[in-house]
């Protein structure tokens, strides 16, 4: 039964930490069962059993009953404070990261998450973590409030501008977990998505050692494909032509465009490459300057990979 | 002009409705209270934060002007009460002077006060993005100066208000609506007028004495 | 026929100068039921768009207007006004047997202050929209474009409205009561009002001063909230929910005011637990002063702080529970009737029911880092507001429309109005508890693709909604165009207002009534119609 709700309801527990926040969801859905159809009940009750006979119904002149009133003043007093323990004392799990928790520093940005490893090792959009072992994160974010939610760990913490928030948790389902903002942050809020990637061990120091390069064997326009989805790109240019917040890519490559100060400029290797570096530099006339910069965040295979992607565009 | 006259319709007793507009009043002065208090709360959380700015820039309020202008409100409640007082007691010639007294100092207050902001403003002393004084030591002093014109500001816009009430409360005394049968409108703009005054008397400690 | 309120004095230029508490308060009736329509219609759009993820029929930039000003218009100018203004003005000092509010001028002020307050809004819409969500959280809405300055000088500005309202009904209940009528014989309805006054009045002006430092923030850049000016936005956060937690108390105790008189009407029977009631909502009103940290449980503020709000969040769902019971109560060996108003008042219960008890899952502070920000935290609060408000608001409307409007209005179309608005409701708001908790997040335009089968299904509701709702104006406009021929007192209601005639008279009653006995003398029977008449 328990694990038929928690099938409905919740998503998988990716951490054990998840396992406790479910047992006093499913508790609190008990609860809140009980009361719900004694409310429910009784009220479906007393208006079958005394509907309105006539006009002449007599009713009795009840103002109070201590003992009654008393008793669903102090035993619902009883059962929330009960709730407030066990919810605080799961709570206490999650503000304490363990002494050898590995430390992650994530950045946000509108909109999309940056990770660095402690080797140096620099991400997008995807985080990977080693199987059962503590990980904390140290997050801040350049420019608004965002906010970092998985739902398969149940943490979330609001990462907040010129400061640090932290969160940990230890992993104990491999694969893909889903990463969501979760404080409202504008346009690309709803597509400010990641992925984590829970490994083994060995993978997981296997994927460190490569200076995390996924992409190291795909070919340059497949490995710019896959950098389009994953960098955020996607969020504001079409493939299809239809005009988002940032122009789409159909068709562009080897015409001119026409910028926002009247000058033109060829679209080629050097156009597209400066765009994502200074993305300021030359407006596309007819869109805002919104789109944020990937200065050093982008490694020279990647440019290249992004720019052969740009020219595959037809 | 008789007390009977000005007693509104849903009213049976013309106490009742002076009980009522009292009532009203206070009422009123609470959300002012509320209102300031969270400009408080906010500088209060600033200084904490950036507690050698804060200090830093206060030194440079005047504090003679800042105490000639305590002195100029306090007298200009004064005044207010004996309106009051001379309201209820059928004295229609003092009513007038002591209103107009009031309306004087706050006249002389708003004077001072222009004559500080013109001093900020050719120093550069200005809030947020406008400040542009030069050889500052301690940087983000212009978070203080956000905060000295926006509580002093909204609290000269309150004096504004005031005196504006005063001159029709002044009006209306000189036409000789008021009695000791009836002198509400004297008496809650009164209240109002002890307050901006209370609000004054927290403000120049808070920004213009504090270590 | 006699004149009444709404028959005299004649002309659009009577209205217009009105200081007549009754048509005062039909007139912010019209208004807010306009902006009912407005942040429905805009509710529509936004489920529409929801339908699949991504693009459907508008950009993701105009989806965050939509739900922006969905949430403004709802709050600010339907719910935090509809019950006390529009229809506790009219019923209010009925009840109390007065002639009007203290400060009928002011009343005045108040309602055209609302207008005020309603067009800045509407031209800050025209201007471009905001898209911070309704809650402004810095620096997203200290630094984005849009008409920002605008939207937040319209809530300020509605503010004021607010508050002489709160001050008005404060000072009417003070002084105004009819002879005989001590603090514990006045209707529980009052207490509701009196209760809800207070926090209008205490609370309204912390969010207007946040509102300006808003303003300040996005012209001179004063520093407060900017993190990059060495000012904290999370202090913004605290000043915002100092506001705005027990602005949802002005929202739900004139909703359990209204359950408080029509339970006992249409059980025949007295009020079970009458100073528990009155007592518990006072307590709301002071306890919500000291919640307001649980909407920050993730956002930064210390753990201990997290601790102390959890614990005084759960304190203040006891006097609610106390509240539900005793209406239960009073139902017990009553004389019951289903009619429109009952109907409602048995929405409220479950609904507001199902909504209390999910919020015990967000005052728990390890379920809440899971549910927060998510579909589980807008279907609780759409339970509450619309459930629970909402619901006692239609409850009170159609219990007082004979008397405001002088005619009934089709029983039978406002039963099918009942059921659709309550299944629709359910369809929309069940399924986004189960959203929330697989871990939708709120404010998303886009969506990953296994939620979409719950979002067509929770779409598919709010069409049944909209049309329960359509019907009802529907009936309700036709009843207008009937003759006023209702009785004085159509439900056999105990009550002052219920002993003037349908409408009143524009002086409300002939004599000053004197009272003698408690609010809910419903122990003798049902007297005869026929001597009621006016």
């Amino acid at each position: 039964m328990n694990a038929w709700i928690r099938s409905v309801l919740m998503p998988v527990q990716g951490t054990a930490y998840a396992g406790r926040v479910d047992h006093l969801y499913l508790f609190l859905i008990y609860v809140s069962a009980f009361f719900f159809l004694l409310v429910a009940g009784l009220t479906g009750y007393f208006v079958i059993r005394y509907r309105r006979r006539g006009p002449g119904d007599r009713t009795p002149h009840i103002t109070h009953h201590h003992g009654l009133e008393a008793a669903w003043t102090l035993i619902p007093l009883a059962i929330v404070m009960f709730i407030f323990f066990w919810g605080f004392h799961s709570y206490m799990d999650v503000t304490v990261s363990p002494a050898d928790a590995l430390e992650i520093q994530v950045t946000a940005k509108k909109w999309l998450w940056q990770f660095e490893y402690p080797n140096g090792v620099r991400t997008i959009n995807e985080l990977h973590v080693p199987l059962g072992k503590p990980v904390k994160l140290v997050m801040t974010s350049e420019d608004v409030i965002h906010g970092f939610f998985v739902p398969t760990f149940r943490i979330k913490q609001d990462v907040v501008p010129n400061t640090y928030t932290q969160l940990w948790f230890q992993a104990t389902v491999p694969g893909i977990h889903e990463l969501e903002c979760t404080q409202y942050c504008g346009q690309g809020h709803s597509t400010m998505l990641a992925k984590i990637f829970v490994d083994d061990e060995k993978k997981y120091n296997d994927w460190l050692a490569t200076g995390g390069d996924a992409g190291k064997n795909m070919p340059l326009a497949e490995f710019g494909a896959m950098l389009y989805a994953s960098h955020g790109c996607r969020t504001c240019h079409s493939l299809d032509g239809i005009k988002g917040q940032g122009p789409s890519f159909k068709g562009i490559w080897g015409h001119p465009v026409k910028l926002s100060d009247g000058k033109s400029v060829m679209v080629d290797e050097n156009y597209v490459r400066e765009s994502i570096l200074l993305p300021q530099a030359k407006i596309v006339a007819g869109f805002e300057p919104i789109m944020p910069t990937f200065q050093g965040m982008l490694r020279e295979r990647e440019l290249k990979a992004l720019v052969e992607f740009v020219k595959a565009q037809k | 002009m008789s007390a009977a006259a000005t007693l509104q319709h849903h009213f049976t007793t013309a106490e009742q409705q002076a009980d009522a507009s009292k009532i009203g009043m206070w009422l009123f002065l609470v959300t002012e209270i509320l209102l300031f208090g969270g400009l408080f709360v906010g500088f209060a959380i600033m200084q904490s934060l950036h507690r050698e700015a804060f200090l830093e820039a206060h030194h440079h309020l005047d504090r003679v002007l800042g105490f000639v202008n305590t002195v100029v409100l306090l007298t200009s409640s004064y005044t207010m009460v004996m309106a009051v007082h001379s309201a209820r007691t059928d004295r229609r010639k003092r009513v007038i002077v002591y209103l107009l007294l009031t309306l004087i100092c706050a006249g002389v207050f708003l004077g001072i006060k222009y004559t500080e902001y013109s001093h900020k403003f050719h120093e550069g002393l200005l809030p947020g993005r406008f400040y542009s004084h030069k050889g500052d030591t301690v940087p983000g002093q212009f978070m203080f100066f956000s905060f000295y014109f926006m509580m002093t500001g909204l609290h000269g816009l309150h004096i504004l208000g005031g005196m504006a009430a005063i001159a029709w409360v002044l009006r209306r005394a000189v036409r000789g609506d008021f009695s000791h049968g009836y002198y509400t409108p004297v008496d809650l703009v009164g209240l109002y007028w002890h307050l901006v005054d209370l609000i004054w008397i927290y403000l120049f400690p808070l920004l213009y004495l504090i270590k | 026929m006699s004149d009444n309120y709404l028959s005299s004095p004649r002309g659009i230029k009577s209205w217009l100068t009105t200081v007549d508490h009754k048509r005062i308060g039909v007139m912010y009736l019209a208004s807010i039921l306009f902006a009912f329509l407005l942040g429905g219609i805009f509710a529509i759009l936004i489920r529409i768009e929801l339908l699949k993820p991504g693009h459907n029929i508008m950009s993701a930039d105009t989806y965050n207007r939509v739900f922006t000003l969905h949430g403004a218009i709802m709050i600010f100018l339907f719910i935090i006004p509809s019950i006390p203004a529009a229809l506790g003005n009219f019923v209010l000092p009925l009840m109390l047997g007065a002639k009007d509010v203290a400060f009928p001028r002011l009343n005045l002020a108040s309602y055209y202050i609302y207008v005020a307050g309603a067009l800045l809004a509407i031209a800050a819409m025209v201007a471009g929209g905001v898209d911070t969500g309704w809650t402004f959280y810095t620096p997203y809405s200290t630094t984005t474009n849009g008409s920002v300055g605008l939207m937040t000088f319209a809530a300020f500005v509605l503010g004021f409205s607010s508050i002489f309202t709160g001050i008005n009904f404060i000072a009417t209940v003070h002084k105004l009561r009819a002879p005989g009528m001590g603090w514990f014989r006045m209707p529980l309805f009052v207490w509701g009002m009196y209760a809800t006054a207070i926090i209008q009045v205490l609370a309204t002006p912390v969010l207007g001063i946040t509102l300006l430092l808003i303003i300040m923030e996005r012209v001179f850049s004063v520093g407060i909230f900017n993190p990059q000016l060495g000012g904290d936005p999370i202090l913004f956060q605290h000043f915002f929910w100092f506001y705005s937690h027990p602005a949802v108390y002005i929202m739900i105790l004139p909703g359990m005011a209204i359950i408080s008189e029509v339970i006992p009407c249409f059980s025949r029977k007295t009020i079970f637990g009458y100073k528990a009631i009155a007592y518990s909502s006072i307590a709301i009103a002071g306890v919500s002063f000291l919640v307001w940290g649980h909407h920050m449980f993730v956002s930064g503020q210390s753990p201990l702080a997290n601790v102390i709000f959890s614990f005084l969040t759960f304190l203040v769902a006891i006097p609610s529970g106390v509240k539900v019971f005793n209406w239960i109560a009073t139902m017990y060996k009553g004389s019951i009737s289903l009619e429109a108003p009952m109907l409602y008042a048995i929405s409220f219960l479950l609904l507001f029911a199902i909504g209390g008890l999910t919020g015990l899952f967000l005052g728990a502070l390890a379920t809440d880092v899971h549910l927060h920000d998510t579909y589980f935290v807008v279907a609780h609060f759409h339970f509450v507001m619309m459930g629970g408000t909402v619901m006692a608001f239609l409850a009170g409307l159609h219990f007082w429309w004979p008397k405001m409007f002088g005619r009934m209005y089709s029983e039978a179309w406002a039963r099918v109005s009942a059921a659709l608005i309550f299944v629709g409701f359910n369809v929309t708001f069940l399924t986004q508890f189960v959203l929330g908790s697989r871990g939708m997040p709120r404010r998303y335009y886009n969506y990953l693709d296994q939620f979409q089968p719950l979002h067509v299904f929770s779409t598919v509701g709010s069409w049944v909604l909209a049309l329960g709702f359509l019907i009802m104006a529907g009936y309700l406009w036709a009843s207008l165009r009937r003759p006023m021929d209702a009785p004085a007192n159509p439900w056999g209601a105990v009550g002052l207002e219920w002993q003037t005639s349908s409408p009143p008279p524009e002086h409300n009653f002939e004599e000053v009534p004197l009272v003698t006995g408690g609010p809910y003398d419903y122990s003798t029977p049902e007297p005869d119609p026929a001597e009621v008449h006016a």
